[in-house]
């Protein structure tokens, strides 16, 4: 009997919960960088994705893996905004460390 | 129809003057404007004088124009022309003919000339719309129109503060009585369901024993309460004990004024209203003995007033209020007739005194004190002459006008049964002593003895500011010192034709008026006021009615009144003077007018200030504005210090409580509502 079973849907679920559970971790105790922080977006959009394309295939439906390609190209927009407002940020404030910017402070 | 059109231009021909003058007097100047003024209420006295000759057979009762009509309720103008109408029509128009003629001349040299022609044909109007009204609403409008009238020409002369505060009082005075009065109207509607007199007058019966809940189970006679309410709207405008505290102060406008509106007409509306509604007031004898005793009080007390003032306009003031205590007696004892008849009288009388009085203020050069006059007689003899005829009418003196009214007053109150009516009877008895003393000491102190003014000259005169050069004498300047000299043809002539009906009316009409039938159904009495059925069955001719009335007490006390006067400041002038040190606190009581307007002051104005000024610290510093405004600004500034410790600027703080907030938002879907 082989240790490499043959992945389940439960499997793809397990690792897509994990990956988001990894990228909210770096969201919250992330406290350096922004980048870091937009990496953990990319990351919880990547989970989400996997869940997708475990449903679409488990169920036989293309529309899931239709939605991936949407959700791609949305965030690779996302990421390039996320990026320019990061540089615009840098420019202004001096610095991309999370701790620095607490302007909402009340 | 003729005849309705009569009726209109009545109250009409003076509104248009007045409305015309006091948009455009400016550019229409003097000569016109009062050219306009006289015109139309000559207009308004010929009508009035037509329509008062007609009125035997020719009563008329309605609506001449309807301007609300809403469920049952009906708003409208009209008018009731009966006797009663007709006479007050024609003394208001005659009156107020003579006081327009009569301010030519007093009012010569004042700034406001037009302006004050053009109020008193307003108040023209206004008084006769009050008195023509055929409905509730109508006279309260005529009502409230004559207030303001007053209102206006007591301050007439805005620049002084005396008269600022003067038409102030009167206004809030006559506040407290029209209160009253409006909820006699409120009564009235909301138990007859009608304004109109006519209606409300033939179905009064059946109200005399309904009640009105005033809580629980406890009830007041509603005739009563009607008729108090309306009797204190009364006592505002008449100026009754306690509403009249501002009548004396009213004295602060132009003479003309005090003449018309606060001695012969306006303040006489009171009276008209109680006899219009004597089919009212006859149901109920509670309110009838308040009337008396108001009236009883204000009659004899006022009067002793008179006695210590020394301002010439104060002195008769203070006898008008009283002779609106004797109307008011009248009213009391049911002899309704004798009231408006005393009313008739005492306007032509009473306006001819006051502009006496204006005749003598111009010739000293706007000086009002008595002190400061005397031996007049021998520069003004038509102003002497008919002052005279008007002081013995006044006093009560046959064959002149009051004696007449005056006795009939008496009588009638002798003759009644109304619970109070023995106090009246002494108080007017009483009164006619007071009343002949101190009109015939203005009258002393006036003309006679030494001639007191030549020292006056300087002192005085800037003392009324821009209308304090002499009216009527256009030379005034040039030469002060001048002896006083007989006032122009235009103040003269309203004196002497106001002198004539002060001596003929009362000998003509007291039959007809007072125990005829000359006012047939506009006034009504129950069998059981027997005041005036008494002296209908004593009655034998009018000679037999001075005969009678030398022969009693109230003529030998106006005698006495009269050579009391003379002794007093002609034969011994220092007697007055020892006297008044004698009775001390008497004295100090009576110049300080009973203590009325101080305790007014202390309890009303300053009772107000306080609660004012309690309720602005406590109700709005303190609530409103501490606990409210203030408060609520205190509560979220507290609040937000407390919220912005959440709000770190951290994003990742965000986010965490929007995953925390995604996660309760599951659990509670899952678990809890499912």
């Amino acid at each position: 009997m082989s240790i490499l079973v043959t992945p389940t849907l439960a499997h793809y679920l397990v690792l897509g919960a994990i990956l988001f559970a990894i990228a909210m971790a770096g969201i919250f105790i992330n406290r350096r960088n922004v980048i870091i922080m937009l990496m953990s977006i990319e990351l919880l959009l990547l989970s989400v994705n996997l869940n997708f394309i475990a449903f679409s295939r488990y169920l036989g439906d293309m529309q899931g893996q239709v939605f991936v390609f949407f959700i791609l190209t949305v965030a690779a927009a996302e990421s390039a905004i996320g990026l320019a407002i990061l540089v615009l940020l840098f420019r202004n404030v001096g610095s991309i460390d999370v701790e620095d910017l607490d302007a909402l402070k009340g | 129809m003729a005849t309705q059109a009569l009726y209109l231009i009545v109250p009409l021909a003076p509104l248009a003057a007045a409305i015309i003058v006091g948009l455009f007097g400016p550019k229409l100047g003097r000569s016109i404007s009062h050219s306009l003024c006289i015109a139309g209420v000559a207009v308004s006295t010929v009508a009035s004088f037509f329509v008062w000759r007609d009125i035997g057979g020719h009563t008329f009762n309605g609506d001449v124009y309807v301007w609300l009509q809403s469920g049952g309720l009906k708003l409208a103008i009209g008018f009731l022309i009966d006797p009663l109408t007709a006479t007050m029509m024609l003394v208001v128009s005659f009156v107020s003919l003579m006081v327009h003629v009569y301010t030519i001349g007093y009012m010569a040299d004042d700034p406001g000339y037009t302006r004050f022609f053009a109020y008193i044909s307003l108040f023209t109007f206004s008084m006769l719309m009050l008195v023509m009204s055929n409905n509730f609403l109508q006279l309260f409008f005529g009502w409230e129109a004559v207030g303001l009238v007053s209102y206006l020409l007591i301050g007439f002369w805005y620049t002084r503060e005396s008269a600022i505060y003067a038409n102030l009082k009167a206004f809030l005075a006559n506040r407290v009585g029209d209160f009253g009065f409006v909820l006699g109207i409120g009564l009235i509607l909301a138990y007859f369901g009608t304004l109109d007199y006519a209606p409300v007058f033939a179905r009064s019966k059946d109200f005399a024993t309904a009640t009105l809940p005033i809580g629980g189970s406890a009830t007041w006679p509603l005739m009563t309460v009607i008729c108090i309410c309306l009797f204190i709207g009364a006592m505002g405008k008449s100026a009754q004990i306690p509403l009249h505290v501002w009548l004396p102060d009213s004295m602060e406008g132009p003479t003309p004024i005090s003449a018309l509106i606060h001695a012969a007409t306006m303040v006489t509306a009171g009276i008209f209203m109680v006899a219009r509604m004597s089919p009212l007031f006859e149901l109920s004898d509670a309110a009838l003995s308040f009337v008396t005793v108001i009236g009883a009080t204000t009659a004899l007390f006022m009067a002793f007033l008179g006695i210590v003032q020394n301002d010439i306009k104060r002195v008769i003031a203070y006898s008008t209020l009283s002779q609106l205590g004797y109307m008011t007696v009248a009213l009391g004892v049911s002899a309704y007739s004798a009231a408006i008849f005393h009313l008739t009288t005492h306007a032509f009388f009473k306006a001819l005194l006051f502009l006496c009085a204006g005749s003598v203020i111009i010739a000293l050069h706007h000086e009002q004190d008595m002190r400061k006059m005397g031996g007049l007689a021998k520069y003004m003899r038509i102003t002497r002459i008919t002052a005279i005829i008007g002081s013995l009418a006044l006093a009560g003196v046959p064959p002149f006008a009051g004696f007449f009214s005056k006795d009939s007053i008496i009588e009638a109150t002798h003759f009644s049964t109304i619970p109070g009516h023995g106090y009246a009877y002494f108080a007017v008895t009483i009164g006619v002593f007071v009343t002949a003393f101190y009109s015939f000491r203005l009258l002393f102190l006036t003309f006679h003895g030494p001639e007191r003014f030549a020292r006056a000259d300087h002192e005085e005169k800037s003392a009324h500011g821009t209308s304090s050069s002499a009216g009527g004498e256009p030379d005034a300047h040039h030469d002060e010192h001048e002896r006083p000299k007989e006032s122009p043809w235009v103040v003269t002539v309203p004196l002497i034709l106001l002198a004539i009906p002060s001596v003929v009316v009362g000998w003509i009409y007291v039959e007809p008026m007072t125990i005829g039938s000359y006012f047939g159904s506009s006034i009504v009495v129950l069998p059981e006021h027997r005041a005036i059925a008494e002296m209908q069955a004593e009655w034998h001719g009018v000679e037999d009615f001075i005969r009678h009335g030398v022969l009693s007490l109230p003529f030998w006390l106006a005698i006495a009144g009269i050579v009391a006067a003379w002794y007093c400041y002609i034969v011994n002038p220092s007697l007055p003077a020892r006297l008044q040190k004698m009775a001390g606190g008497l004295y100090t009581l009576l110049d300080n007018k009973y203590y009325f307007d101080k305790f007014n002051d202390w309890f009303f104005a300053g009772g107000a200030r306080k609660l004012g000024a309690t309720a602005s610290n406590v109700g709005d510093r303190t609530i409103i504005d501490g606990w409210m405004v203030n408060g609520s600004a205190r509560l979220v500034g507290w609040t937000s210090a407390v919220m912005r410790r959440l709000q770190t600027g951290y994003i990742y703080h965000y986010a965490l409580s929007m995953v925390a907030g995604v996660v309760v938002m599951l659990w509670w879907w899952i678990w809890v509502v499912r």
